[in-house]
């Protein structure tokens, strides 16, 4: 009887340390938890990708350095979440005070389905209201490039089955230095400009 | 069970484990999470607790005392089973082939095989408590999947997570059930008593006329 108890101590106790490593201490039960708690410990730097605008100027993320950058992924078709997250990304920028936006402060919404072209981007951002200047709304010119930068971002896209798809959504901040620092929550865009420290 | 019966569970068990291992059986059964959940893994904690009785009677009690008797097992098998209840957990699986190899394995030989060794030991009342334990949980994580706000799985889409939800739920009702049915055909007077304590249970509930 004693031996049983001891036996069992010693599962709990090996248990308990496999939730805990498991869970990040007990903090991240899910993927996107993690994913975001991880960026808060560890800035990533990002290799260099090559993006194409609305308007067909191509670019990179380096190109922002000394500013901060907001980024996140969508396709245009997206009926759902990208809404709420081009309503997100406005009201960031309509948040951030007028001589910091361009100057220290720019937005960038990539999508990240091959069949979006220059017109479908165009479409998407005079429906949410990107001005290509401190707004864009760009893609990925190649495919590969394409599932690396996802990769980078810990962004992963599942087709739907409906012709569309479905993806962690969330806002990804860059700071000055062009490392991804910070995941917020779509749904709580006062989050991300607090801790971006854009309110003036 | 006589020495063939062990030997046919045990090869079952086995063959049931190379059979689910194949590259194409896992892309099957792990691209939708009710399948993942609910077929691969109970399948694969199976062929453990199967190939648990490829050992003789002798060999499961010598394990038994090893580690002081069968609640050391059941209590194995519970925390290890519940692990593999964590979404991320789950999402791991799909992208790290370690993470992968670990649910193969310990399903196999952390939750079929020490339930094995315990279940056979284990009193009426310790085996009443697996299994509403085991009801439980199901219904309540199922419960959590269909009311979550948010996807928990980032490779599950957002419909699949309700459906495995719904299954979860449907699942731990019907074991239920038939778990209650069972009580009352078991002839044991351990299975006596409980009846006797349920029904007084019940009689005391009603609310007096």
């Amino acid at each position: 009887m004693r031996r049983a108890l001891y036996a069992s101590a010693l599962i709990a106790f090996a248990a308990l340390a496999v939730f805990w490593w498991g869970t990040d201490g007990f903090r991240a039960f899910t993927t996107e938890t993690a994913r975001r708690e991880r960026i808060l410990l560890n800035p990533r730097a990002l290799p260099l990708f090559t993006l194409e605008d609305q308007d067909g100027r191509r670019f990179n993320f380096n190109e922002y350095r000394g500013r901060l950058l907001a980024v996140e992924f969508i396709y245009t078709r997206c009926e759902t979440l990208c809404r709420s997250l081009g309503t997100a990304f406005r009201q960031i920028r309509d948040a951030v005070p007028a001589d910091r936006l361009g100057t220290d402060f720019a937005l960038v919404t990539v999508s990240f389905d091959p069949s979006d072209d220059l017109t479908a981007l165009r479409a998407y951002a005079t429906h949410h209201g990107a001005d290509g200047r401190h707004w864009r709304v760009a893609r990925l010119t190649d495919e590969a490039a394409r599932d690396a930068l996802l990769d980078v971002f810990g962004v992963v896209v599942i087709p739907d089955g409906r012709d569309g798809y479905e993806h962690n959504a969330a806002i990804h901040l860059l700071d000055r230095d062009g490392r991804l620092v910070r995941i917020s929550d779509i749904e709580a865009p006062e989050d991300f400009i607090r801790a971006a420290g854009l309110r003036s | 069970m006589t020495m063939s019966q062990a030997r046919l569970s045990a090869g079952a068990g086995l063959a049931t484990l190379f059979v689910l291992a194949l590259p194409p059986m896992r892309t099957w059964l792990e691209a939708s999470m009710v399948a993942h959940m609910l077929i691969q893994i109970p399948l694969l904690a199976t062929t453990g607790f199967a190939a648990g009785f490829g050992l003789s009677p002798s060999q499961r009690a010598r394990l038994r005392r090893l580690i002081g008797g069968p609640l050391p097992f059941v209590l194995t098998a519970l925390l290890a089973s519940s692990y593999w209840m964590l979404p991320r957990a789950l999402d791991a699986t799909l992208v790290n082939p370690f993470a992968e190899l670990a649910k193969f394995a310990s399903l196999p030989l952390l939750v079929g095989l020490p339930l094995a060794l315990g279940w056979e030991r284990l009193e009426a009342v310790g085996r009443g408590f697996v299994w509403t334990n085991f009801f439980s949980m199901l219904a309540v994580v199922g419960w959590l999947y269909i009311a979550a706000p948010v996807r928990v799985c980032n490779s599950y889409l957002v419909a699949d997570q309700y459906d495995a939800g719904l299954w979860m739920v449907r699942l731990a009702i019907a074991l239920f059930l038939a778990w209650l049915a069972s009580l009352f055909m078991h002839r044991a007077p351990a299975y006596t008593t409980l009846r006797a304590t349920l029904a007084s249970t019940i009689t005391q509930a009603r609310p007096a006329p």
